[in-house]
């Protein structure tokens, strides 16, 4: 158990979301055990004893996110709300609490997997291990971030600024800058493969690198390569950084289906492949490709608020298109939406989840193209905040 | 009220008169409905034998069946076993759930005994008997042709019993519409013990919404959920294969018993996967009211495709490797009306006994005589535990509190060790089912190699899948959505504000009130164990895959750890404290 908690907090210092000896993450089995010594424990034992959990963390995130949570948390009665797929499938909505006292917390608790407590962080729960409170975690500061920088285009669009967040705006962006995308700290493998072993390390690394690169930010990405008829696919919910173990070969023709724990969009990587030439996909959430997909001013669009399963606008950043799928197979789902956009092109933005991008022998074009569409978008959102802040004056 | 019809239909069978019960909405919140409020209204009757014809079977829905939300239309039905003596509920899909509510009730009590074989009939207008003596002898698919066949009921529901009920098969089963079975612990034998034959019912009417917006909003947050579900709606997921679709990874993960547990990889395994039945047999899906993922398949022919336990133990348990003869055992059980899982572990059971390997026709053979009670059929009725006790070899059956263990190997994840020897009704995956996290990776991946640290989420677990089956949603949903969505759905159906805690909150109610069930009737921390082979014998390691033998010691830490989280003593017997705080009589 201890093993377990100090991973997580290890995580949350390497994904360089907290400093390193802040996250407090515990663990219930008979009796509470944590991951360091410290003075809210206490209070942290009584929250637990109002809930049937069996870990938790606590922890104030660094900038900008920590400004950010504190912002929303000041304009905010009880929740707020992001649009971003992970909240719309995962969080549901965005508790605030103002202190850190269980008869605030646990109701809260009850209700959701996570809050954020204004000028503590975030504080998160787990009912079979500490790696579900460290996804929810890092889904509320993905979340979070992703709604500031919505909210706030929008609002200069048409809406009255709020000052505060003009005044923030600057420091905040400073402060994103390390986390924006690099390239992987090492060449990755030159394709084609064949052999299972080298496709299973190729794909290890290629998920390394994207998430030291930072392009997989909150709920897991996925990625795959296609060989000898087979699929080979991570495993749904598995992180990008530790792959070993999780990877299923996927018969083309289903003749097996060990591949039942395969990713939810193994029917999406699979429709891809069949219709071009590609072998590699490679899929992250980078935050501001997630953002501009969810700016857009089309007026009195009859779509408006279904923009996620019903845009039928042709929307572009550069040669990528931004188009409509929610995860999985369903009607509107990303097996229907995603393979068609692809095909002949680079990649694809689902609307307010993330990027798909291939590549025709190995992950190192896909790994670019995540970069440089990540890039693209970024230097979007900036040009367009621009003109939009020059329209108002 | 809303959501709850508000009463509840008591039969008494012995002068077949019938009244209704209407509880107080407190008790309806409390215990919500399904395995909730069968187990409130079983509980002062508890300590009867299960041929007392004052021992209750109760049939209970829940306040989701027959509204939209999503998998509602599950029933409970509860009782206590004949097999173990335990607590034995049984949550099942078809379409009696929604026909109950349309027909007005919340749930039936059956107590009492007919005089003769009889038929319950219940429409909108009202309750009758019928002599059902004509019927008995009948396979189950023949019945439900009759009972359908009945003016007015052709768009019924029916329950039913079959001839493996009526020759005292202590793991009888009771039919629902023809595919779907209250099938585990012998709830048949107990249905047989009343002279019941069949339940049958329709009915026209609505169950009141409190809030359809909110109710709708629900739904499409928990289908979201589904459609992102790779296990539920992905290519190879259930939807499309079946709970067959599990067998591969049973196989790659080397945990399927197999040759009575004495080994978890079968060699024959690849040739039996879904997808060769899918090809053998062309099969379509169907499945329960209100539901869309539908798990049940069907071949071309009709042929009914095993579930996923069924085409584990009638192959690799007992080293058949004919696909066809799984297909004609699992035609049998359903005919006859009993219960697969435990008919392939007492033939494997009968097989180690008496060290044979059983051919499919031997097999096939067995099943019927089992049904008739012809030859050996007899003694292997009585289900595993009694056949080795008889024979003097009571450890060679793989059986928790007398109950045949399912198609998961307790070496190959062992947080189901712990979850087999806590169950309360018994060597059953489904209590706690930390095949969810230990092989499906839901809501995240544990190490299913521990047992150390895993007692509290078996312990949730069990709150958890307790409020599931009072609902009464399917299992399966669970994989992809939470209690989270759930409540949401619950408090727009009846108006309630709970939410997913306050909801395991209920549920560790209704779980530990099964715990003092148990413990009036003789059951305590001996009980809760599983047979020394597992600790003993390793499974069948790969160059890569090492099944070793489960740690004793760890076991018993991890039981006490596992009594200490739930409140109970040493002996796990609840204690007075505890059902204080439950506001449980102790
Ligand atoms: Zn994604």
């Amino acid at each position: 158990m201890l093993k377990l908690l100090n991973k997580y907090a290890q995580k949350l210092v390497s994904h360089g979301l907290c400093l390193p000896d802040t996250p407090l993450v515990g663990g219930v089995n008979d009796r509470v055990l944590w991951n360091r010594k410290d003075p809210r424990t206490a209070e942290l034992e009584k929250i637990i004893a109002g809930l049937n959990i069996n870990s938790i963390i606590l922890a104030r995130p660094v900038d900008p996110f920590a400004t950010i949570l504190d912002y929303h948390c000041r304009n905010s009665e009880s929740e707020f709300v992001p649009e971003d797929t992970e909240t719309r499938t995962f969080l549901h909505s965005i508790p605030v609490a103002r202190s850190l006292r269980a008869e605030e917390i646990v109701p809260l608790l009850q209700k959701r997997k996570g809050c954020v407590i204004e000028g503590q962080g975030i504080i998160t729960t787990g009912t079979v291990s500490p790696e579900q409170a460290f996804v929810v975690f890092s889904s509320i500061i993905f979340s979070a971030f992703v709604k500031f920088f919505v909210d706030y285009a929008y609002a200069l669009h048409s809406g009255p600024v709020d000052e505060e967040a003009q005044k923030l705006l600057p420091q905040l962006l400073a402060a994103y800058e390390r986390f924006l995308p690099v390239g992987p700290p090492t060449e990755l493998a030159t394709g084609p493969f064949s052999a299972a072993d080298e496709i299973v390390q190729a794909m290890i690394e290629a998920g390394q690198a994207t998430v030291d690169a930072r392009m997989v930010d909150s709920f897991f990405g996925n990625i795959s390569y296609f060989a000898n008829e087979h699929v080979y696919i991570s495993q749904t919910g598995s992180s990008l950084d530790e792959l070993a173990g999780c990877i299923d070969a996927c018969p083309l023709d289903n003749s097996a289906s060990t591949g039942i724990t395969a990713s939810s969009e193994l029917v999406a990587h699979r429709d891809i492949y069949l219709g071009g030439d590609q072998r590699a996909i490679l899929h992250g959430h980078p935050k501001f490709s997630v953002i501009m997909s969810m700016l857009c001013f089309e007026p009195d669009c009859k779509n408006r608020g279904k923009c996620h399963i019903r845009c039928e606008k042709a929307r572009f950043i550069d040669d990528i298109p931004i188009i409509p799928g929610e995860v999985g197979t369903g009607p509107r789902g990303l097996s229907r939406t995603l393979p068609p956009a692809v095909q002949g092109r680079r990649g694809a933005i689902v609307y307010g989840h993330g990027v798909f991008t291939v590549g025709n022998n190995d992950f190192r074009e896909a790994f670019t193209s995540l970069a440089t569409i990540e890039d693209a978008c970024r230097a979007a959102y900036l040009q367009l905040i621009g003109e939009l802040a020059a329209q108002r004056e | 009220m809303h959501g709850w019809c508000g009463k509840i239909l008591r039969v008494n069978l012995s002068d077949q008169t019938t009244d209704e019960l209407r509880l107080d909405p407190q008790i309806y919140a409390r215990n919500l409905g399904g395995k909730g409020l069968a187990g409130e209204l079983l509980f002062e009757h508890f300590q009867r034998r299960w041929d007392d014809p004052l021992l209750p079977l109760v049939l209970m829905t829940g306040p989701l069946n027959n509204t939209a939300s999503p998998t509602s239309g599950r029933m409970t039905v509860m009782s206590r076993s004949p097999l173990t003596g335990a607590v034995c509920d049984a949550s099942v899909g078809g379409k009696m759930g929604t026909l109950l509510k349309r027909a007005g009730y919340d749930g039936i009590i059956l107590s009492g005994k007919s005089p003769d074989w009889c038929g319950l009939n219940i429409c909108d207008h009202g309750v009758s008997f019928t002599d059902a003596r004509q019927l008995c002898g009948l396979e189950t698919s023949a019945i439900h042709h009759r009972l359908q066949a009945a003016p007015g009921m052709e768009k019924g529901a029916h329950a039913m019993i079959g001839p493996a009920a009526e020759q005292g098969v202590r793991f009888a089963a009771i039919v629902f519409d023809g595919h779907y079975f209250a099938g585990r612990g012998g709830l048949g034998l107990v249905m047989a013990a009343k002279k019941l034959k069949h339940i049958s019912v329709v009915g026209n009417q609505k169950t009141a919404i409190f809030d359809q917006t909110e109710l709708q909003a629900a739904q499409e947050e928990i289908y979201r959920l589904v459609a992102a579900s790779p296990i539920l709606t992905g290519d190879l997921g259930i939807s499309n294969y079946g709970t067959g679709a599990l067998y591969d990874l049973m196989r790659s993960r080397r945990m399927m018993p197999t040759a009575n547990f004495r080994q978890t990889w079968f060699e024959h395994s690849a040739a039996m996967n879904a997808s060769a039945y899918k090809k053998r047999y062309k099969t379509k899906k169907f499945g329960c009211a209100g539901c869309h993922i539908l798990c049940k398949k069907v071949g071309i022919k009709g042929e009914i495709i095993p579930e996923f336990e069924t085409m584990s133990h009638f192959s690799a348990l007992i080293g058949n490797s004919n696909l066809e003869a799984v297909v004609e055992a699992n035609r049998i059980c359903n005919e006859a009306g009993m219960d697969t899982i435990s008919a392939g572990v007492t033939l494997a059971t009968y097989a180690e006994l008496s060290d044979q390997q059983l051919t499919p026709d031997k097999m096939l053979d067995l099943l019927a005589d089992i049904t008739t009670g012809r030859g050996e059929g007899g003694a292997l009725g009585q289900g595993a535990l009694r056949l080795a006790t008889k024979a003097g070899r009571p450890e060679l059956a793989m059986v928790s509190k007398g109950l045949e263990f399912p198609a998961y190997d307790p070496r190959g994840a062992q947080g189901m060790a712990l979850a087999y020897a806590t169950s309360t009704r018994g060597g059953c995956h489904l209590r706690a089912y930390p095949i969810s996290h230990e092989i499906l990776r839901k809501p995240v991946a544990t190490d299913r190699f521990a047992l150390s640290g895993k007692a509290r989420i078996i312990k949730i677990s069990e709150d958890m899948n307790a409020v599931v089956d009072s609902l009464t949603a399917c299992k399966f949903l669970f994989f992809a959505a939470s209690l989270e969505e759930y409540a949401r759905a619950l408090n727009a159906v009846t108006g309630l504000q709970t939410s997913a805690q306050q909801l395991l909150a209920t549920g560790e109610r209704i779980y530990y009130r099964e715990r003092i069930m148990n413990a009036r009737n003789g059951f305590a921390a001996s009980d809760d164990d599983i047979p020394a082979r597992f600790f003993a014998e390793s499974g069948s390691s790969s160059a890569t895959i090492q099944v070793a033998p489960l740690d004793r010691q760890e076991f018993l830490q991890e039981r006490a750890a596992y009594y200490r989280i739930r409140g109970l003593d040493e002996n796990g017997l609840p204690t007075a404290e505890k059902c204080a705080a439950l506001e449980l009589p102790c």
